[in-house]
């Protein structure tokens, strides 16, 4: 774990942000939007209802191109134009063509996440029924004793990084113990999921090194469960059976890879943002240190609605004309289901945190066939990580509000947040 | 009252599940499908309004 003696410093992402290009202040956010703009990243409620008002689907010519839809009635209806809006590459900056890997082996990075159907049908199937609430509820104990260890590590030193220290700690372990893979490669773990999605999203060979470091990681894990059957998540998709034959090594594979890379930051997110919300606001927090099971559920749902982290992208297929906008067949699209969740039509004051809401029809997770397979294992670990927080640290506040982080881009949570106990 | 859950619409995200298991049950990939019939129990009422208005598919509808 890292040393939290040291806890304002990412070297990984101020190397990254150091390599890129100083970026040009934003005029005008209809058509030029920035994903990666710092004062986006802290507060991008505030472009989303200037555009909801001005040019509800936004456009940007930065980092390759891509519109930014912002009303939820036109996430809603877009989340459905399945395959036309194609979700064949949900990263929304595309690897250079030298980067990107056809082997001709069948391979789907991340199957069901980045497939269209039929592929993404039969994918789909095999991987839900290990992620009901029933399938998850027996990890819960695992859950609880994974944070109180945790706790344990920092709770005497009077403050910790919650985001590095504690929400960062979490997914990856819940993951790893759920695959059946070696819990001690936790920081790896860490390392080429960041490097994937985070950093290496603005750095193309980056994100290479670390999707042929988790892809080459699972292929022995699967051959190894071929040779060596165990009782766990690998064995078992290596045991499934679909139309009578076993899933293929490339398909097990990728699912890995999309419980790996999909599982563990966005989750953390999460996690972060709600400590975040409560470090910084006192009323809400000591509202929780005596919530009851229906307070801690409506707030769950809450504060996925308003800190949702995820935005995933689609393609489309062929040129298609939405909400009077002409996409052309390959622009990008993002998903922005955070957008939608902060919409003022579908949620009585929107820009408000209310952690007793109870008409909260959120789309952190997404919706229609692409709804997040991991959705009910996330709410389980958020659940757990801060019902046991507030138990064991009900007091807490922001130790230095200017030193914290938000990554961006696709995933939006904390990545430096030191806070102070008591 | 009755609860009626569209199977066509419902993508598994398991919220009626977890505010009303006395209202829904879900299967083995998480779908959610009535129990009873779907016959809202006398006194569940506002529990089934409930899940209707917390459904992200709008998959979920009251037949009085």
């Amino acid at each position: 774990m890292t040393d939290t003696t040291d806890t304002h410093s990412d070297p990984a992402a101020e190397a990254v942000a150091a390599s890129i290009p100083e970026r040009c202040p934003v005029t005008d956010l209809a058509t030029d939007y920035d994903m990666f703009d710092p004062e986006y990243l802290k507060d991008p409620f505030s472009a989303w209802a200037e555009l909801r008002d001005t040019c509800p689907i936004a456009h940007t010519e930065r980092y390759g191109g891509s519109w930014l839809p912002t009303k939820y009635d036109d996430l809603q209806a877009m989340a459905k134009m399945v395959p036309v809006l194609s979700s064949k590459s949900p990263i929304v900056i595309d690897m250079p063509g030298e980067l990107f890997k056809e082997d001709g082996s069948g391979y789907n990075a991340a199957a069901p996440i980045s497939a269209d159907p039929p592929e993404q049908n039969w994918t789909r199937r095999a991987l839900l029924p290990h992620f009901t609430p029933k399938a998850i509820a027996p990890q819960t104990e695992y859950t609880q004793q994974l944070c109180h260890d945790l706790i344990d590590g920092f709770i005497d030193k009077g403050g910790c990084d919650a985001a590095v220290d504690y929400a960062q700690q979490i997914p990856p372990r819940i993951i790893a113990h759920k695959l059946g893979v070696d819990a001690g490669m936790v920081d790896d773990f860490i390392e080429w999921v960041r490097g994937v999605l985070e950093l290496g999203l603005q750095q193309p060979e980056l994100r290479a090194k670390y999707r042929d470091i988790i892809r080459d990681f699972f292929a022995a894990e699967v051959a190894d469960r071929r040779a060596n059957p165990k009782d766990d998540l690998i064995t078992a998709l290596c045991q499934t059976e679909v139309d009578g034959e076993f899933l293929p090594d490339e398909v097990v594979i990728g699912m890995c890879n999309l419980q790996l890379v999909a599982g563990i930051d966005t989750t953390w997110s999460s996690i972060g943002s709600a400590l975040w919300h409560f470090a910084g606001h006192g009323d809400d927090r000591r509202r929780m240190v005596d919530a009851d099971d229906g307070l801690w559920g409506t707030a769950i749902e809450e504060l996925l609605r308003f800190y949702a982290p995820v935005t995933m992208a689609r393609n489309a297929a062929e040129d298609v004309e939405y909400g009077g906008v002409e996409f052309k067949m390959g622009d990008k699209i993002l998903m922005n289901f955070p957008g939608a969740n902060h919409d003022p039509d579908h949620f009585e004051d929107a820009h408000e945190v209310q952690l007793d809401r109870q008409r909260n029809r959120h789309v952190a997770f997404g919706i229609g066939i692409h709804r997040c397979a991991g959705s009910n294992l996330a709410r389980m670990e958020m659940d757990v990580a801060l019902r046991t927080w507030f138990e064991r640290i009900p007091e807490f506040t922001l130790a230095d509000p200017d030193a914290v982080t938000w990554a961006g881009g696709q995933v939006r949570g904390p990545r430096i947040l030191p806070v102070t106990f008591g | 009252m009755k609860i009626k859950v569209d199977a066509e619409k419902c993508e598994g995200h398991s919220r009626c599940y977890s505010l009303a298991p006395e209202l829904v049950d879900v299967d083995d990939l998480g779908n959610a499908f009535e129990l009873n019939g779907g016959e809202v129990p006398a006194g569940l009422e506002d529990k089934a309004r409930l899940i209707v208005d917390n459904c992200p598919e709008f998959a979920i509808t009251i037949e009085e």
